[in-house]
């Protein structure tokens, strides 16, 4: 018999446990880049970047994930995410109103303009766009 | 003995109070359960993150970053947190004593005050206020949370403070509720915690350890200060439904005994009404 190739994945937001269940694989972006974790990952504490999170299971699950941190171990990862999105619960018009306003903003290079801020919100604003495709 | 129309206003009065903490009660109730809800799925969350930080601290002992170390300044930073609204027993003085009586010099605190009872105290002891946020509590979220953590950690970047701790009323159950301090900065580990497996695994770090330090402390604090925000919310409902329960027993015991008071003096002025007539019936016969 093939060897059980699930592990345990928890996501949890600071108001509820977002997801929890077994998985074959996760994909989500990291301060060093995007991954895929698979079972049997070499223990890592990863901070994450806005991006999408892709759960593989039976079926694909898809959500936008703008911050927070994720421990993996080998048979068990925890996301604790500070926010995160199903891609179904997001609002694509809203996102890319949000998109061109951040992008404006950069543009403009105002000195008022909190730099850091407006790229966090043009990535998260990117991550829910490509969360939709 | 005071007359009839004297305690009979006097128990009205005592009747209309008690209504009042009756309703104050059932108000708190309903606030209580939704509030307590709320605490217990923060405890997810808050207990992943807390052996997440812990497991770091373990693993990394000898890491220098200054979220770890005391800072020159002497100063400490209390984030008070209490209620907007009063009526709810010793809930805002308890958290009030486990500051003014917990050996911290008046002249070395700074409060970040999130609730108007614990500011006001506060500012009428000349203690110096350096943030309000009493609008957050009556509905905590997230975000509120993360600017208090940020205001924080600037002033603590600044070294304008060398400690920050947090002052809130753990939630232990519906009847028991804990003013508790916690010390958030300098991170400690904690030397109580019992090591678990997951400490034993070697863990890798991306990026570096200081690095990501960086990034989680700040993370770690915020959500401390979200729980000890819900945490006491719970423990607000929770005490005033105590303290309006007592008031409406109390209430009710005081009604009894005017009632008992009113009887006897009705019946003393039937008895002297009475004798009035048969003394007056037989001096004219």
């Amino acid at each position: 018999m093939a060897e059980d190739r699930n592990f345990e994945l928890e996501i949890i937001t600071p108001d509820r446990v977002f997801y929890k269940g077994r998985a074959t694989m996760v994909e989500f972006n990291t301060t060093e880049g995007e991954i895929g974790v698979y079972k049997n990952h070499i223990p890592t504490t990863v901070i994450i970047k806005p991006g999408v999170l892709t759960i593989t299971s039976e079926e694909k699950k898809i959500a936008a994930l703008h911050s927070g941190f994720a421990t993996i171990l080998q048979d068990k990862i925890t996301i604790l995410a500070e926010i995160i999105e199903w891609a179904a619960e997001i609002d694509e018009e809203r996102a890319l109103a949000s998109k061109e306003r951040a992008e404006n903003r950069i543009r403009e290079g105002h000195e008022a303009t909190d730099m850091a801020r407006a790229e966090t919100s043009l990535l998260r604003a990117m991550a829910r766009i490509k969360s939709k495709k | 003995m005071a007359s009839m129309r004297d305690i009979k206003r006097r128990r009205g009065s005592v009747q209309s109070t008690q209504q009042i903490t009756k309703a104050m009660k059932l108000v708190s109730t309903v606030k209580l359960q939704k509030a307590k809800q709320r605490a217990e799925e923060t405890t997810n969350y808050f207990d992943a993150m807390y052996n997440t930080v812990q497991n770091m601290l373990a693993k990394s002992g000898n890491i220098n970053h200054p979220y770890l170390n005391p800072s020159d300044s002497n100063k400490k930073l209390i984030i008070m947190i209490t209620s907007n609204k009063g009526l709810a027993g010793g809930y805002n003085s308890n958290i009030v004593k486990l500051i003014t009586q917990g050996g911290f010099k008046k002249e070395e605190v700074m409060i970040s005050a999130i609730g108007k009872k614990g500011k006001e105290f506060m500012a009428r002891a000349e203690y110096p206020i350096v943030a309000d946020h009493c609008d957050m509590i009556d509905a905590p979220v997230y975000d509120d949370a993360r600017l208090i953590a940020k205001e924080a950690l600037d002033l603590f970047a600044k070294g304008e403070i060398g400690e920050i701790y947090l002052a809130y009323t753990h939630f232990k159950n519906t009847v028991s509720h804990i003013p508790t301090m916690i010390k958030l900065l300098p991170v400690e580990a904690d030397g109580n915690r019992e090591q678990s497996e997951d400490d034993k695994v070697p863990m890798n770090f991306e990026p570096k350890e200081e690095e990501a330090l960086q990034l989680i402390i700040p993370t770690y604090i915020t959500s401390l200060i979200y729980g000890g925000m819900l945490e006491s919310v719970a423990s607000e409902n929770g005490a005033r439904m105590q303290a309006m329960d007592s008031a409406t027993s109390n209430a009710e015991e005081i009604i009894d005994k005017l009632t008992l008071q009113y009887n006897r003096a009705r019946q003393g002025a039937i008895t002297q009404e009475l004798t009035e007539i048969i003394a007056g019936a037989q001096a004219i016969s």
